[in-house]
């Protein structure tokens, strides 16, 4: 298993050279993101066509601004937590597209577009079903001690609950191939669903690989991202289900 | 330590019971059945407590508690806590039926949009 990108060299300019991948779609889970959502979709778009957002009815106008930047969008009655919306959209691909690969994405910005282009390549050309992305392979990503230990804790319980030994579980950033994603039935609705998601990937007995992403920590996704005080809370839906 | 071994083990013997109700799946008819068996057996032991004072000390003595009182209070905790973990079950399964309901609806409107707003990009 290799940890580089095989397209290690294009990463550097930040700016996609390839044809815009058409058999992948983004599904990004959506909660009061209106300040970044246009320019994360609008960035997003020019490599990948289609997106899927799942507005988790949001009160700042998220839903409006992702459908006029050209995502289809699905809105939840109300709020039922980002891994309701995962599986929400990853029924939506499946049910409406015959496309080969789900990506889910985050609409805050900490995911680079170019990291989920190497990882569909990459989910291509070794032929795995899944690709987890890992902020942990290199040491790019900053994420702060406290919150590192929480990750690393999160990490620890995941690669116990399920036998796989991953480097990281709460990343956002995943490529599922469609006969994976057919495997998914999320029941944790809130945060707990990253350990979920790698059970039941797990439990497909797909290949799958890590692939190196940088998670890119600005004051707003500090801001506006998970509380440390919540990895209690992500810590008990876990254990007790 | 080895002072009341009968109730430490009566105790924690329900402890532990209400925590495999916790994290065990799903409650069917038989799990309605045994919830409803203990609570009539749960009334008709507080009814001889009310009744008979003595025999709830008795009863107290020979598992190892000092008063019928203390019997009563260990008694509460371990039914408040089953009872706890019956209505978190409970909560998860309308949860989930609620997530389920919400998201066909979402997903019926927008896959309607899809095939009648074929699309632009
Ligand atoms: N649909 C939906 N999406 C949510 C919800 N909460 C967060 N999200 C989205 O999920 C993505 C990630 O959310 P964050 O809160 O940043 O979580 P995170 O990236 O795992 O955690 P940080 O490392 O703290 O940033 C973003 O696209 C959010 O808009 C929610 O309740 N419903
Ligand atoms: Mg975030």
């Amino acid at each position: 298993m290799s940890l580089t990108p095989p397209d290690a060299g294009s990463v550097a300019d930040g700016t996609a050279h390839h044809e815009p991948i058409e058999d992948a779609w983004l599904v990004i889970p959506l909660f009061n993101e209106a300040s970044v959502l246009r320019e994360v979709i609008t960035e997003a778009r020019k490599t990948f066509p289609h997106v899927v957002c799942v507005d988790d009815a949001s009160t700042d106008g998220s839903g409006v601004a992702a459908r006029e930047v050209g995502a289809a969008v699905v809105t939840h009655p109300f709020n039922l937590g980002q891994g309701a919306a995962l599986q929400t959209g990853i029924d939506y691909v499946l049910q409406t597209t015959d496309a080969q690969y789900v990506v889910t994405f985050d609409a805050d910005g900490q995911h680079r577009v170019e990291d989920a282009a190497a990882m569909v390549r990459r989910a291509r050309e070794e032929d795995v079903a899944i690709v987890f992305g890992s902020r942990f392979l290199d040491g790019r990503t900053k994420p702060g001690l406290l919150r590192r230990i929480i990750l690393k804790g999160a990490v620890w319980i995941t690669n116990q609950q399920t036998g796989l030994r991953l480097s990281d579980a709460h990343n956002g950033l995943r490529v599922i191939r469609r006969d994976a994603a057919q495997g998914l039935h999320l029941a944790q609705n809130r945060m707990a669903h990253a350990t979920e998601i790698v059970l039941q990937l797990s439990r497909t007995k797909l290949p799958w690989v890590e692939h190196p992403v940088l998670i890119v920590y600005t004051d707003y996704s500090r801001a506006k991202g998970q509380s440390l005080i919540n990895s209690v809370n992500i810590l008990i839906d876990t254990i007790i289900k | 330590m080895l002072d009341q071994p009968l109730i430490k083990v009566i105790l924690l013997v329900g402890i532990v019971g209400v925590t495999v109700l916790l994290t065990r799946s799903t409650a069917g008819v038989r799990h309605q059945a045994v919830r409803r068996l203990l609570l009539v057996g749960f009334v008709l032991l507080a009814a001889m407590a009310i009744l008979f004072p003595p025999l709830l000390t008795q009863v107290a003595r020979f598992v190892g508690v000092g008063r019928g009182a203390d019997l009563l209070l260990y008694g509460l905790t371990i039914t408040f806590l089953g009872y706890v973990a019956a209505s978190y079950r409970r909560m998860r399964q309308l949860e989930q039926q609620n997530t389920i309901l919400a998201r066909q609806l979402a997903l019926n409107h927008a896959v309607h949009e899809a095939r009648h707003r074929p699309k632009d990009s």
